[in-house]
């Protein structure tokens, strides 16, 4: 038998309903849910993508051919590479029997974002997910932020690649210097968080430990694979959040990101965006302080973290108090459906929605309250996406048996008499698409 | 987003289509050929999806309790004020429906009136599955009559049958493959219709409810500034995104006669189904204008463009034009009519022997209206349908009983509908 509880278990944690999903999940929701965290497969599609690091190498292939064979290399290959990536993890969330995985895989992306709003990260971008989030989403928090400080789409996109020491031997005879920027965000947006302590000594201090890690190309290093350049590594011990690192290379990154890792603020931080996520926009203070409680006691386990929301009776109390972003709109539809688009019919689909996948206008990511993804005019596209699949659904199905496959027991009087008395099968259609309980998770 | 079975002609290619058929040569050999159609003759369906209230389409102004039961809604005698067009002395045409008195003086056109499907409930889901599915009950069938008519006379190309959209519509469903298509611009965007019946979903939404009220303010405004200013180009009406929120029975013009085209060509389909919406009147209906006045203007503008497509093979064909049931006879609170029963169909084409209304009147009194509240049906729809067949395609009595409309042995094709 359908349940809320199962509608929220597939809507609110996983991403949205596939035919059946609902009974199958209102058995034991929190159990349905919970059990996805076991399913660390990496979904086939995935797995045959070319690596980050053979990519990078193409990418700086390019560079050092010149700006007309970068252009070239941004608009062919990178291109293409972008939309496979688009069309391979579209097919692994609208097929996926782990969703809650998902969900976590999309989280922790847009938590470190990398974004095509920099052009050179448009081939990238798809293996900086597969490679540095979807393996860590239930590992620990510090393992999954070397991974990304590793990679280079983020040393690209944060400009790290090209930091160099000011005291280092490159520093010394050559033009370039510190960069702040990979420095800065980490603290800003992926660790402490904007008010965690941090001052700008830190800012410099961390982006100091940082100078040297780049991408290999040079001096016999592996081209495109992260490489470690002691040349350009600022020498000697830095002070960062009072604490004093000894010059150690490589290792203190390492080490600076173990503290940050399990710093009070990063804590508290990640468990208020997770929460924010998952339970409300405005999610409850104690709920907070205790997931992030359970994040320090767990040693930065991103898997404990995803347990306890589960088991929070905050996640459940409140159904669809978030609102679906467009890719969830999106993804959820086509699950609806069971059918996967071509590439470019998806970004188109979220261009107009306001969400080009990987191309959040910051390293903030993409934003994550209800308001800043409704407005008139983004419930306007909302209503034309319904209608747009609508009319293309086949006249076998009828809007009943869609609304009962996607929202079952959660359609409310007023949503199943809208849908019953809609003029037309393809009104009907675009009705339960649109519907609030659609809409929401 | 490729989300459907039917084969589909390019859309990008089929733009040139509905403005002239200049580049249809090049493509058609490849897309649309087919050799050995079995038949000359033209068949086309026109759903209206949606209910279409057919006391006001063709009222029945010499009916003594016409004017009374249909009040604020009632069309007064032909030349009174918001009078009916004359047909017959006793039935009239809604004013709205003008550009279609010349078939009727050209014989070209037949009216069945209190007609209705076997269908007796007030679903618009059943009623068009019912309407589509060709039994006498929802869902007794998975495929379409017009399908299965496309089996009974050999089809087996899929050209031969076209749905004008893009997914083929129920009736059209089944074994025989068809081939969808849809001019560009066809598709709309949620339309105001839509969008209304979304705010009701909305109402109690804090978020969603004021931002669609917001936003459809805004592009009503826009649309108004878009109205007043001066002669839009035709095709900016088509293609823009003005065009795109217009009803959609205001864009059944571009898609018939770009069907008529196809249809009249050599090589084209034979049989092709129509679809417009915009008729579920619940509110605001109108008489001389409003809603219903638009989307009649809507249809009739569509059957002549369809006329002027097919051209010279209009001789050859035969046009019905259905909705899945009628509506109240009376009007409803707020100026418009709930889902009710009998209302009415139409044939055109140069094969129908036109110029009639069709009809075993029921009367309008209290006594005589179909559970105190629709115009009573007293003809079943499948047998103008099987008329139409009959004489387009050949399909015997006994087939079209139990192959196209099971089990419908009771129910006769109409007599003298068609000239043979």
């Amino acid at each position: 038998m359908a349940s809320i509880t199962g509608f929220q278990a597939v809507s609110r944690f996983g991403l949205g309903a596939r035919a059946g999903e609902i009974e199958q999940a209102s058995a034991a929701p929190s159990d349905w849910v919970l059990a996805q965290l076991q399913d660390d497969a990496t979904p086939s599609g995935l797995a045959d993508m070319p690596t980050g690091q053979t990519l990078a190498a193409d990418l700086l292939k390019a560079f050092n051919r010149g700006a007309a064979a970068v252009q070239e290399n941004l608009k062919g290959a990178a291109r293409a590479q972008y939309l496979g990536e688009i069309g391979a993890r579209t097919k692994a969330q609208v097929e996926s029997e782990a969703p809650f995985r998902e969900r976590l895989v999309a989280f922790w992306s847009n938590h470190f974002t990398v974004s095509i709003a920099k052009p050179a990260l448009i081939g990238l971008a798809g293996a900086f997910e597969r490679e540095a989030i979807r393996p860590f989403v239930t590992g620990k928090f510090a393992d999954m932020l070397l991974a990304v400080l590793r990679h280079p789409a983020m040393l690209l996109y944060l400009d790290n690649a090209q930091s160099v020491g000011p005291g280092s031997r490159a520093g010394q005879i050559g033009h370039r210097g510190l960069n702040e920027n990979l420095g800065r965000e980490v603290l800003e947006l992926h660790t402490l968080g904007v008010d965690g302590g941090y001052r700008q000594e830190d800012v410099q201090a961390f982006a100091k430990m940082l100078t040297g890690w780049s991408i290999g190309g040079k001096r016999g290093s592996t081209p495109g694979a992260f490489h470690f350049y002691p040349q350009i590594h600022e020498p000697g011990a830095k002070t960062l959040l009072g604490k004093s690192y000894p010059e150690a290379g490589e290792a203190e990154v390492e080490q600076a990101a173990a503290d940050l890792a399990h710093h009070p603020a990063t804590a508290h931080h990640l468990a208020l965006k997770f929460a924010r996520h998952f339970v409300a926009d405005e999610p409850p203070a104690d709920f907070v302080d205790r997931l992030a409680g359970r994040y320090l006691e767990t040693d930065g386990s991103l898997g404990a973290m995803a347990t306890f929301v589960v088991h929070e009776p905050d996640a459940w109390h409140a159904p669809l108090t978030k609102v679906k972003t467009p890719t969830e709109l999106v993804v959820s539809t086509l699950r609806a459906l069971g059918r996967t688009p071509e590439p470019k019919a998806i970004v188109a689909s979220l261009k107009s929605l306001g969400q080009v996948p990987f191309a959040a206008p910051s390293p903030a990511g993409w934003p994550d309250r209800s308001e800043d993804w409704i407005g008139p005019e983004s419930v306007l596209r909302r209503a034309d996406f319904a209608m747009a699949v609508a009319q293309r659904l086949p006249a076998s199905l009828q809007p009943r048996q869609l609304l009962d496959v996607t929202l079952g027991p959660a359609a409310s009087e007023t949503t199943r008499q809208g849908v019953e008395r809609a003029p037309s099968p393809a009104d009907g259609f675009a009705l339960v698409l649109a519907a609030p309980e659609f809409q929401r998770r | 987003m490729k989300i459907e079975p039917h084969s589909r002609l390019p859309r990008r290619r089929l733009l040139g289509l509905a403005t002239g058929l200049a580049g249809f040569a090049a493509f058609a050999p490849v897309k649309l050929a087919f050799a050995d159609a079995p038949t000359e003759s033209r068949f086309v369906l026109v759903i209206l999806r949606g209910a279409l209230d057919g006391l006001a389409a063709v009222p029945p102004y010499a009916d003594p309790d016409y004017a009374a039961l249909r009040g604020p809604l009632a069309f007064g005698e032909p030349g009174e004020q918001a009078g009916a067009l004359d047909l017959d002395g006793k039935f009239g045409l809604n004013p709205a429906l003008a550009p279609l008195l010349p078939l009727w003086q050209a014989q070209e056109l037949t009216i069945l009136h209190a007609a209705a499907t076997p269908y007796r409930d007030r679903s618009h889901f059943d009623g068009q599955n019912l309407l589509e599915n060709g039994t006498a009950v929802p869902n007794g069938a998975q495929d379409g009559w017009l399908n299965r008519a496309l089996g009974v006379i050999g089809a087996t190309d899929r050209r031969l049958g076209l749905a004008v959209g893009e997914t083929a519509p129920l009736v059209l469903e089944g074994s025989v493959p068809v081939a969808s298509w849809a001019p560009a611009g066809i598709l709309p965007e949620a339309s105001p219709d839509f969008l209304t019946q979304l705010a009701s979903l909305y109402r109690a939404d804090p978020l969603l409810g004021p931002a669609l009220a917001t936003g459809v303010d805004s592009q009503r405004l826009s649309d108004e500034i878009m109205s007043a200013s001066p002669e839009p180009a035709p095709n900016e009406m088509d293609a823009g995104k003005n065009g795109a929120k217009l009803r959609a029975a205001d864009l059944l013009a571009p898609a018939a006669e770009g069907a008529g085209k196809l249809l009249a060509d050599a090589r084209g389909p034979r049989i092709a189904v129509l679809e417009a919406g915009g008729w579920d009147t619940h509110a605001n209906q109108g008489l001389m204008t409003g809603r219903l006045a638009t989307a009649l203007g809507g249809l009739a503008n569509g059957m002549v463009a369809l006329k002027r497509g097919l051209g010279p093979a209009w001789q050859e064909t035969v046009v019905a034009v259905v909705t899945e049931f009628g509506r109240t006879a009376a009007p409803n609170g707020t100026g418009g009519t709930d889902h009710g029963t009998g209302t009415v169909a139409m044939l055109a084409g140069g094969r129908i022997r036109g110029g009639r209304v069709v009809a075993s009147w029921p009367g309008l009194s209290p006594e005589k209206l179909y559970q105190g509240r629709d115009l009573a049906p007293t003809l079943d729809l499948r047998a103008a349908l099987k008329a139409a067949l009959a004489t387009q395609f050949g399909i015997d009595r006994a087939t079209l009983a139990r192959r196209v409309f099971p089990d419908s042995d009771q129910v006769a094709p109409l007599e003298g509908l068609t000239e043979v």
